[in-house]
C-alpha cells in the first residue's frame, strides 16, 4: 500500500504541474504562414512569405514549447533581448519601381548583406557584452559570419537616427557578406513545418536564389504580460522576400507577363501546414481602383473583381478587400489536397500600367573624388513625382517642410572631417542652421570604434534636390587588418535615410480578421529607405615586404647610430698613430686600398713615415710564418683525427 | 668698409621682405596650391585640417581629441581654431591662418638674426682672444645671422609648410625662441620657448640640456683648453711671476658654472608648465582633462598609431612589422633619438648651440611623423655656423641629395596613391633616401665641427711655437 502511495505521488504532483501549466498559459501558442503576392511594375512579380511564431507570455521560463523554436526562446532569455532584426539580403531593392512607400518596401527593403539591430533589457554597462555574445550566438545559428559584429569597430549606437530610440540599441550591418542557401537553411529550421508543408514547401531554393532580390528577415519582439511572476511573451517573424522574373512567352514587350505559383517556383502548394493557425495567401494589385464600381456586394461586381477585361485570376477568391489604392484578394489554401493543389495564377489580356507610390525623396549615395589619400561621400536626395500627394507635410514657421533623418556609419579607417559637412538644396548651398534642425555625431576612432553621423534634415516641400556631401582620409592600415582580397576595397555600410513624419500603412476599407501580415501592414511604420553599399579602394602597403622593410629601417639606424658614434669616437692623435701602424705593414695594392679608403671617408691621407725599418718587418715575416705553420699544423691534425675514424 | 658694413643690412632687409611678399603672393593663390594635403608638409600633428576638425568637435560640445583626428595642443586649438572657420569676403579661406603663419616665420628668422649675431659676436671674440684674428686679417667672419635669417625665410622647406598652412612654423618660432632667450641671457622667454616648444611637439625636450649648458657656461666658443694654451704661453713670454703662476694654477680648473641661473632657468621652466598645464587643464577640463590631453598628444606621438605615409620611416616599418615585435620596436626607435645625447653632450660641451642644432636634426630625423617644417628649421640653425662649418665635407652632394628627394617624393606619391602604377615601396625608398642624406648631414656636419675645433688646436699649437 505505501508502495503504491508512494508510486503515485510523483505522477500526481506532475498531473498537478501539467494542469498548472494549461491554466498558467491562457493562450497558446499560435503560428501562421501567410503568403502575399504582387506584380511590380517593371514585369517583376514580387513574393512575400511572412510566418510569425507567437509564444505568449509563461511561467514556464520557456522551456517547454509546443511551435516556437527553442533556440530562439533560449536566446531571448540569455541575452535578455528585447527586441532584434536580423536581415539577409542579396540585391538591391529598386524604390522607382518597386515602391518606396508601402510597408512592405519600408520594412523588406534592406541593405545588402547581413544588417542587425537588437535592444536588449539589461543595465547600460552590458548593452555591449550582450551584444557581443548575441552576434556570437546568431551567427552559430544561422551559418553566418555575424561574429564580425562582435567588435567594436563594427557596430555602432544609433540615438535618434535610426527611428528607435533607445539607448540601449546596438546596430551593425556587414555589407560584404554573401547570402545563399546555407543562411535560409537554419532560417527555415525555426519553422515548424520547415519547408516540408504548408506554404514555405514552395521555397525552390533555385527559383528563389535566381530572383533580382531577396531578403530573409527575423524580427523578434518580446511582449511583456504585464503580470507578476509571468514571464514576457516573444513574437517571431519571419519574412522572405523575393522579387522574380516570370518567365513569359509573348513578344510584346508591354504586356504585363502572365505567371502562377508554378511558374514562378516550379512548385505547387499541397494544403497548409497543419500546425498552422491560418495559413492564406494574399494578391496585391496596385493602381487597381478609381475607375472600378463602388459596389462590391453583387456577385457580379465581386467576379468583375477577379476576372475582367485587363486580367483573371485562375482560382476563385476568397474575399476581396479594398484598401487606398488597390485591391487586395485573400485565399485559403486550406481547402487544396494533393489531388487538387493550390495553383494561383494571374493571366494579363492587356497591356496594363501602373506606378508605385514612392517615398517622398529618394535617396543614392556616391563617392567623389580619385586617388587613394582623400575623398568625399556624397548623398544625393531626389524629390519624387509623387511627393506632392504624400502626407505628413508639416507646417513650420508657416513653411511646409519635409524632415528626413540620415543615419551613416563610417568604419574607421574612413576618417570623416565633420567639419567639411556641406548642404546643397537644388544646387545652392546652405548654412547648418537652415536646413540641418538636428544633428549628432560620433566620431570614429582609429582602430577602437567606428563613427556614426546623424542628421535630421527639414527641408522645403518644394525642394528638388539635396545634397550632403562630406570630406574623408582614407587611412592606412596595419598588413594584417587587410582582408585577403585586400585590392578589392573596403565596404561603407549603407546610409538609412527615413522620414520621421511620413508613416506608411494600408487601410484596408472593412475590418479584418486577425490576419498577422494584413495586421502588421496595418501598423503605422516608418517610411525609409537604405542607400547603396559604397566600395571604397584603400591602398594597399606591399604584403611581401615586411623582412625587407625591417632590415632595411634597422640598417638605417645603424648607419646613424654607427656613425655618428664613430665621428664623436675619433680623435686625432689616435687616427694618426692608426694610419702610422697601416702605414707600416702595407704593400702596394694595401696602401692604394688605404688610399682610396681616405678618399672615401672624406679625410686627407696620412702620408706613412718613409722609414720602414727592415727588421721590423722580417719580424713580422716571421709572424706569419709561425702562424701559417700553427694553422697548417691544426689542419694536419683535424686530417688526421678525422681519418682515424 | 663702413659703407659696405651698412650696405649689408639694407641687402639683407631687401630680401627679406622680398622673401615675404613672396609668401603674401603665394597664399593669395586659392586652395593653397595643394600644399596642405602633402605628407611631406602636414603630419597628423601638423595638418590644419585635423585642427579644424578639432575645433568643430570643441564647438559642438565634444572633446576636440574625439575621433582620432587632432592630435594637437588644446591651446593652439583655442589660438587658431577660430581662424579656421573665419574668412574674409571674396579671399580664400584660412588667409588669416595664412598670414599667422607668415608673422611666426618672419618672427623666427629675426630671432635667428639675433642668435646669429651673439654667436658671431662671440666667434670674433674668440678669435681675436686666441690671436687668430690679427694673424689673418684676410679671414673675414661671414654675418651668419643674416645668413641664418635668409636661409629660413628662402628655404623651399620653410616657404611651402607656411603656404601649406601646417602649424610647424609655430613650433619652429618656439624652439628658436628658446635658444633666442638663452643665447640673450633672458631666461624666462628661454624657459617659455622650451616649454611652448616641448608642449606643441614633445622632440624639444631634448633642448633642455643645450639651454642649461648656454646658461651655466655660455655661448660657443673653442674649447677651454686651447685659452688655456695661449694664455699659458703668453704668460710664459711675459713674465714668471709668482702672480701669474697662481692665475695659471687657477685658470687649470673648469670655467664657473653659473648655477643661479640655471636654477632660475629651471625655475622659470616649472612655472611656465605649471601656466601651460593650467590653460590646458582649464580649456579641457569638460573633456577628460589633462590625462586625455596626454594620451592623445604624447601617447599618439610615442605609440605611431597613425600608418599614414610621411616622409620618415616609420610608417611603413610600423605597417609592416609583425604585432608581436611592435612595442620592442618602438622602444628602441625612441631609445634611439636618446642614446646619442650623452656622448654629444660629451664631446660638443663646448658648443651647446651647435649641440642644440644636432639634437633638432636628430629629432627631425627620427621623428615619428617627420615632416619639412623640422628640416626647414635645423638647416637654417646649421647656417648659422657657416663659419665653423665652411670647411664642411659632401656639402655640394647633400644639396644635390635634398634637392633630388625633395623634387622625386612628389612624384613617388603620384604614383602610388593618385595613379596606381606604383606601390608603397617607391615612396618609401624615397624616404629611406632622405633618412640617409639627413644622416650624412648630421654627422658630417659633427665631424666637421670638429676638425674646426681640431684645427683650431693645431693653428694655436704653432702660433705658440712661432710666438715662443
Amino acid at each position: 500500500m505505501a508502495s503504491l502511495v508512494r508510486s503515485w505521488i510523483p505522477l500526481l504532483i506532475l498531473q498537478s504541474f501539467l494542469v498548472a501549466v494549461a491554466f498558467g498559459s491562457k493562450e497558446a501558442e499560435q503560428f501562421s504562414e501567410a503568403l502575399l503576392l504582387k506584380p511590380l511594375p517593371d514585369r517583376k512579380v514580387l513574393a512575400h512569405f511572412h510566418f510569425e511564431n507567437r509564444a505568449p507570455p509563461s511561467n514556464s521560463h520557456g522551456r517547454h514549447h509546443h511551435l516556437f523554436p527553442k533556440a530562439i526562446s533560449q536566446l531571448v532569455q540569455k541575452f535578455r533581448v528585447k527586441e532584434m532584426e536580423l536581415s539577409f539580403t542579396q540585391g538591391r531593392w529598386n524604390h522607382e519601381h518597386w515602391g518606396g512607400f508601402d510597408p512592405l518596401s519600408s520594412m523588406n527593403a534592406k541593405p545588402v548583406g547581413v544588417e542587425l539591430w537588437a535592444v536588449f533589457d539589461v543595465p547600460q554597462s552590458q548593452v555591449d557584452t550582450s551584444w557581443k555574445n548575441l552576434t556570437h550566438a546568431l551567427s552559430g545559428l544561422f551559418c553566418a559570419s555575424i561574429n564580425f559584429l562582435e567588435s567594436s569597430t563594427s557596430y555602432a549606437a544609433p540615438t535618434w537616427g535610426f527611428g528607435t530610440n533607445s539607448d540601449k540599441l546596438r546596430y551593425g550591418s556587414l555589407p560584404r557578406e554573401a547570402v545563399c542557401t546555407e543562411n535560409l537553411t537554419p532560417w527555415l529550421k525555426l519553422l515548424p513545418c520547415r519547408d516540408k508543408d504548408g506554404i514555405s514547401a514552395l521555397m525552390n531554393r533555385p527559383s528563389v536564389y535566381r530572383g533580382f532580390y531577396h531578403s530573409q528577415r527575423l524580427h523578434l519582439s518580446t511582449v511583456e504580460s504585464g503580470q507578476e511572476g509571468l514571464g514576457s511573451g516573444i513574437v517571431l517573424e519571419q519574412t522572405l522576400t523575393v522579387v522574380l522574373q516570370p518567365e513569359t512567352t509573348s513578344v510584346e514587350t508591354n504586356m504585363q507577363p502572365s505567371w502562377s505559383l508554378s511558374s514562378l517556383f516550379g512548385r505547387k502548394v499541397v494544403g497548409s501546414c497543419v500546425l498552422a493557425k491560418s495559413s492564406n495567401v494574399y494578391l496585391q494589385l496596385e493602381g487597381r481602383l478609381g475607375h472600378e464600381s463602388k459596389n462590391v456586394d453583387t456577385e457580379i461586381e465581386a467576379h468583375k473583381l477577379w476576372k475582367n477585361a485587363d486580367f483573371d485570376l485562375s482560382l476563385k477568391p476568397d474575399r476581396v478587400l479594398r484598401e487606398s489604392s488597390g485591391l487586395l484578394f485573400i485565399f485559403d489554401i486550406d481547402k487544396s489536397s494533393d489531388s487538387e493543389p493550390f495553383d494561383l495564377g494571374l493571366n494579363w489580356k492587356l497591356p496594363s500600367k501602373w506606378s508605385c507610390q514612392q517615398a517622398p525623396l529618394q535617396a543614392s549615395r556616391f563617392l567623389m573624388g580619385s586617388g587613394n589619400e582623400r575623398g568625399a561621400i556624397a548623398i544625393l536626395l531626389k524629390a519624387t513625382e509623387s511627393q506632392e500627394k504624400l502626407p505628413g507635410r508639416e507646417l513650420t514657421d508657416g513653411r511646409c517642410t519635409i524632415k528626413a533623418n540620415i543615419f551613416q556609419i563610417f568604419p574607421w579607417y574612413i576618417k570623416v572631417y565633420y567639419h567639411t559637412l556641406q548642404i546643397f538644396v537644388d544646387q545652392q548651398q546652405k548654412t547648418d542652421s537652415e536646413v540641418l534642425k538636428k544633428i549628432n555625431v560620433s566620431p570614429s576612432t582609429d582602430k577602437v570604434s567606428s563613427g556614426m553621423l546623424e542628421m535630421m534634415l527639414e527641408l522645403p516641400c518644394e525642394v528638388k534636390s539635396a545634397a550632403i556631401s562630406i570630406e574623408y582620409d582614407k587611412g592606412f592600415l596595419h598588413i594584417d587588418e587587410y582582408p585577403p582580397d585586400a585590392n578589392q576595397g573596403f565596404d561603407i555600410p549603407s546610409a538609412l535615410i527615413s522620414f520621421p513624419s511620413h508613416h506608411a500603412s494600408l487601410d484596408f476599407q472593412e475590418e479584418l480578421s486577425k490576419s498577422p501580415l494584413l495586421s502588421s501592414f496595418k501598423e503605422k511604420s516608418l517610411v525609409r529607405s537604405y542607400t547603396e553599399v559604397l566600395l571604397v579602394p584603400l591602398t594597399t602597403p606591399d604584403f611581401s615586404m615586411p623582412y625587407n622593410v625591417i632590415t632595411i629601417t634597422c640598417t638605417i639606424f645603424a648607419l646613424y647610430f654607427g656613425s655618428l658614434l664613430n665621428v664623436l669616437r675619433r680623435r686625432i692623435g689616435e687616427e694618426e698613430r692608426f694610419l702610422k701602424s697601416q702605414g707600416k705593414k702595407t704593400g702596394g695594392v694595401k696602401q692604394l686600398l688605404l688610399r682610396l679608403t681616405a678618399k672615401i671617408r672624406g679625410r686627407p691621407i696620412e702620408a706613412p713615415s718613409s722609414e720602414s725599418p727592415a727588421a721590423e718587418s722580417s719580424f713580422l715575416s716571421t709572424k706569419l710564418i709561425f702562424k701559417i705553420i700553427l694553422i697548417a699544423g691544426a689542419a694536419a691534425a683535424w686530417q688526421y683525427f678525422s681519418t682515424d675514424k | 668698409m663702413a659703407e659696405e658694413q651698412n650696405k649689408k643690412p639694407c641687402r639683407f632687409w631687401i630680401w627679406a621682405s622680398a622673401s615675404v611678399v613672396f609668401r603674401l603672393i603665394l597664399i593669395s593663390f586659392p586652395g593653397n596650391l595643394n600644399l596642405s594635403s602633402r605628407p611631406e608638409v602636414s603630419t597628423p600633428l601638423t595638418s590644419i585640417r585635423r585642427l579644424a576638425e578639432g575645433y568643430w568637435l570643441k564647438q559642438a560640445s565634444m572633446s576636440p581629441y574625439a575621433g582620432s583626428m587632432y592630435h594637437g595642443s588644446p591651446l593652439l586649438l583655442s589660438i587658431l581654431g577660430p581662424l579656421t572657420v573665419q574668412s574674409i569676403k571674396g579671399q580664400p579661406s584660412h588667409l588669416l591662418c595664412s598670414l599667422v603663419f607668415v608673422i611666426a616665420d618672419i618672427l623666427s628668422a629675426m630671432l635667428l638674426r639675433g642668435i646669429g649675431q651673439k654667436l658671431q659676436m662671440a666667434y670674433g671674440l674668440n678669435a681675436r682672444l686666441l690671436g687668430f684674428l690679427k694673424s689673418s686679417r684676410d679671414k673675414v667672419i661671414l654675418p651668419c645671422g643674416d645668413i641664418a635669417a635668409l636661409v629660413y625665410l628662402w628655404n623651399p622647406f620653410t616657404i611651402v609648410s607656411c603656404v601649406g598652412l601646417s602649424t610647424s612654423p609655430i613650433e619652429n618660432l618656439a624652439v628658436v625662441l628658446a635658444l633666442f632667450g638663452a643665447v640673450t641671457r633672458r631666461v624666462p622667454l628661454a624657459a617659455f620657448g622650451f616649454v611652448m616648444a616641448t608642449h606643441l611637439s614633445l622632440y624639444p625636450a631634448t633642448l633642455a640640456i643645450p639651454i642649461i649648458i648656454i646658461l651655466g657656461y655660455g655661448l660657443d666658443a673653442p674649447p677651454i683648453k686651447l685659452f688655456l694654451q695661449t694664455r699659458s704661453v703668453e704668460n710664459e713670454k711675459s713674465s714668471t711671476s709668482t702672480v701669474s703662476k697662481q692665475a695659471k694654477s687657477k685658470q687649470t680648473t673648469h670655467l664657473p658654472f653659473l648655477w643661479k641661473t640655471v636654477a632660475h632657468f629651471l625655475f622659470w621652466v616649472l612655472l611656465w608648465s605649471l601656466y601651460v598645464l593650467v590653460l590646458c587643464a582649464l580649456s579641457l577640463n569638460k573633456y577628460g582633462g589633462l590625462e586625455e590631453m596626454f594620451k592623445r598628444t604624447y601617447g599618439f606621438i610615442l605609440s605611431i598609431e597613425d600608418l599614414s605615409p610621411n616622409i620618415g620611416v616609420f610608417w611603413y616599418f610600423f605597417a609592416e612589422v609583425f604585432d608581436f615585435f611592435r612595442n620592442f620596436f618602438l622602444i628602441v626607435f625612441h631609445v634611439n633619438v636618446l642614446f646619442m645625447l650623452l656622448p654629444l653632450v660629451i664631446r660638443l660641451k663646448h658648443r651647446p648651440c651647435f649641440l642644440a642644432f644636432v639634437y633638432l636634426a636628430i629629432s627631425s630625423i627620427l621623428k615619428s611623423y617627420p615632416s619639412v617644417g623640422d628640416s626647414a628649421l635645423y638647416l637654417s640653425l646649421w647656417a648659422l655656423f657657416v663659419n665653423e662649418l665652411i670647411d664642411m665635407k659632401f656639402s655640394f652632394f647633400l644639396f644635390c641629395g635634398y634637392l633630388g628627394i625633395s623634387l622625386l617624393s612628389p612624384v613617388m606619391h603620384n604614383l602610388w596613391i593618385w595613379r596606381g602604377t606604383g606601390n608603397a615601396n617607391f615612396y618609401f625608398g624615397n624616404a629611406i633616401g632622405y633618412a640617409c642624406f639627413q644622416i650624412v648631414f648630421v654627422v658630417e656636419s659633427v665631424s666637421a665641427m670638429l676638425n674646426h675645433d681640431r684645427a683650431l688646436r693645431r693653428s694655436s699649437s704653432n702660433h705658440g711655437e712661432v710666438k715662443s
